[in-house]
């Protein structure tokens, strides 16, 4: 882990970056790094994240500055800039049931193509995907997912960059942390090393590449 | 009685001790109002609580702490945290007991249409794919009918939730199961005639020889 300023982070992300951002309905999710996604421009993004948050607020500040141009995602009916841009067609909208999203980034995450899924046999979602039996029962092959950066906000980082998360802000962000090829964190708290216990690691530290510095 | 209030009550009606119940957004989110003290019942938020509680007191919310629509909740002695995988884990696991589920649309056979209405309101549709699919009990709570006209069809003209069938229908003026797997009567609400139920439901319903009027 090697600790950054939030302008160095967001350098690294080129253009047209593949990114996915932590959080659920803005609740844990990285503002400092998307407030300076917004300040660089960073134009044409394939967003994968839950949702599309509120304008204003978490994710939504992308849509705000229309930089996405590609998104996966569960729902995005509370960000009415997103579901016109959407429906203008300015991105390409991707919608995913939650648990097979999570399912997908969690097999991208640990080395699976993909995972078998009961959810969306029978529905729009099954269009153009493979059905498999087995034991007699249907599933939908759903392939996994992964993205150059993950954007993860946690509770605590310790100094080796170990991470914990409060309450319902962890959702997506442990999960994420494991699917890119750079892992980008920024924490309500860095804290010295032995301040979260073993057993309370979430994120191991070797799975985050860069913390985010205060100041 | 309120419509809502009269759906809300009655779904209250089917949790049991023990149960872990998820709860959509709108009226579902209601019924957490009407389940008696002594029921200890675990409710779920998808993105990642078991044992959500009230809405806190003002000034005492935490923006680490919220419901699955992003607006603060309390969280209860006994509860418990963790990711959306978990969280999706329980749900398609078939570890909840029942979700409470709006709906835009369920047909004779009881199939649910909640997520989108083509070319109008694509919102995404969120968890609720997972629940219908893998809940052990799915109960839609909605009202009979929008505008005049029957939200109870013979056939979805909408995109399903599920090829899975829901288990039962609460709404402002009847119970609805699905034995068999075809539309039936079991309750109407107070007040409510067979005749007038069936008059605003277009899907053809089974009439038991005892339909009794629902208890709130």
């Amino acid at each position: 882990m090697k600790a950054v300023s939030v302008e160095e982070a967001v350098a690294m992300i080129p253009a047209g970056a593949s990114v996915m951002v932590g959080g659920f309905m803005g609740v844990g999710t990285p503002e400092r790094l998307l407030d300076e996604v917004v300040r660089q421009r960073k134009t044409g993004l394939t967003l994968i994240s839950n949702d599309a948050a509120t304008p204003g607020k978490g994710v939504g500040k992308l849509f705000d500055q229309a930089l996405v141009s590609k998104l996966t995602a569960t729902h995005i009916g509370l960000n009415p800039k997103a579901q016109q841009q959407m429906l203008a067609n300015q991105i390409a909208v991707d919608l995913v049931p939650q648990g097979t999203f999570v399912e997908r980034i969690r097999a991208g995450g640990c080395g699976l193509g993909g995972v078998l899924t009961p959810t969306g046999v029978g529905t729009l979602v099954a269009e153009g995907k493979r059905q498999i039996e087995v034991d007699g029962k249907p599933f939908l092959l759903e392939t996994a997912l992964r993205a150059q950066f993950a954007l993860v906000h946690a509770f605590l980082a310790d100094y080796l960059g170990n991470l914990a998360y409060a309450l319902t802000s962890r959702n997506f962000n442990p999960v994420m942390a494991m699917a890119a090829d750079t892992v980008i964190v920024t924490a309500e708290h860095i804290v010295p090393v032995g301040v979260i216990a073993p057993d309370h690691v979430v994120t191991p530290a070797p799975l985050v590449d860069y913390l985010i510095t205060n100041g | 009685m309120d419509p809502q209030i009269i759906i809300a009550r009655r779904v209250a009606k089917e949790l049991r001790s023990g149960n872990l119940v998820n709860l959509g957004i709108g009226i579902p989110t209601l019924v957490a109002n009407y389940v008696p003290s002594d029921l200890k019942v675990f409710f779920q938020s998808e993105n990642g609580l078991i044992g959500t509680g009230p809405i806190p007191e003002q000034g005492m919310a935490h923006p680490t702490l919220t419901d699955a629509g992003g607006r603060p909740i309390s969280a209860l002695p006994g509860a418990s945290t963790f990711d959306s995988a978990m969280s999706f884990g329980l749900i398609r696991g078939g570890h909840v007991d029942v979700t409470v589920l709006g709906g835009l649309q369920v047909d004779a056979h009881g199939h649910l249409a909640n997520w989108m209405i083509p070319g109008k309101m694509v919102p995404g549709m969120g968890g609720a794919m997972d629940l219908v699919t893998g809940a052990k009990r799915v109960i839609v709570a909605m009202q009979h009918a929008a505008k005049g006209k029957s939200k109870i069809v013979v056939k979805c003209s909408l995109p399903l939730t599920s090829a899975r069938p829901v288990n039962l229908v609460v709404t402002d003026m009847a119970v609805i199961g699905f034995p068999d797997g075809k539309a039936t009567l079991l309750e109407t609400a107070p007040g409510m005639s067979i005749g007038e139920v069936m008059a605003l439901t277009e899907a053809e319903l089974a009439i038991p020889d005892n339909v009794p009027e629902m208890k709130l």
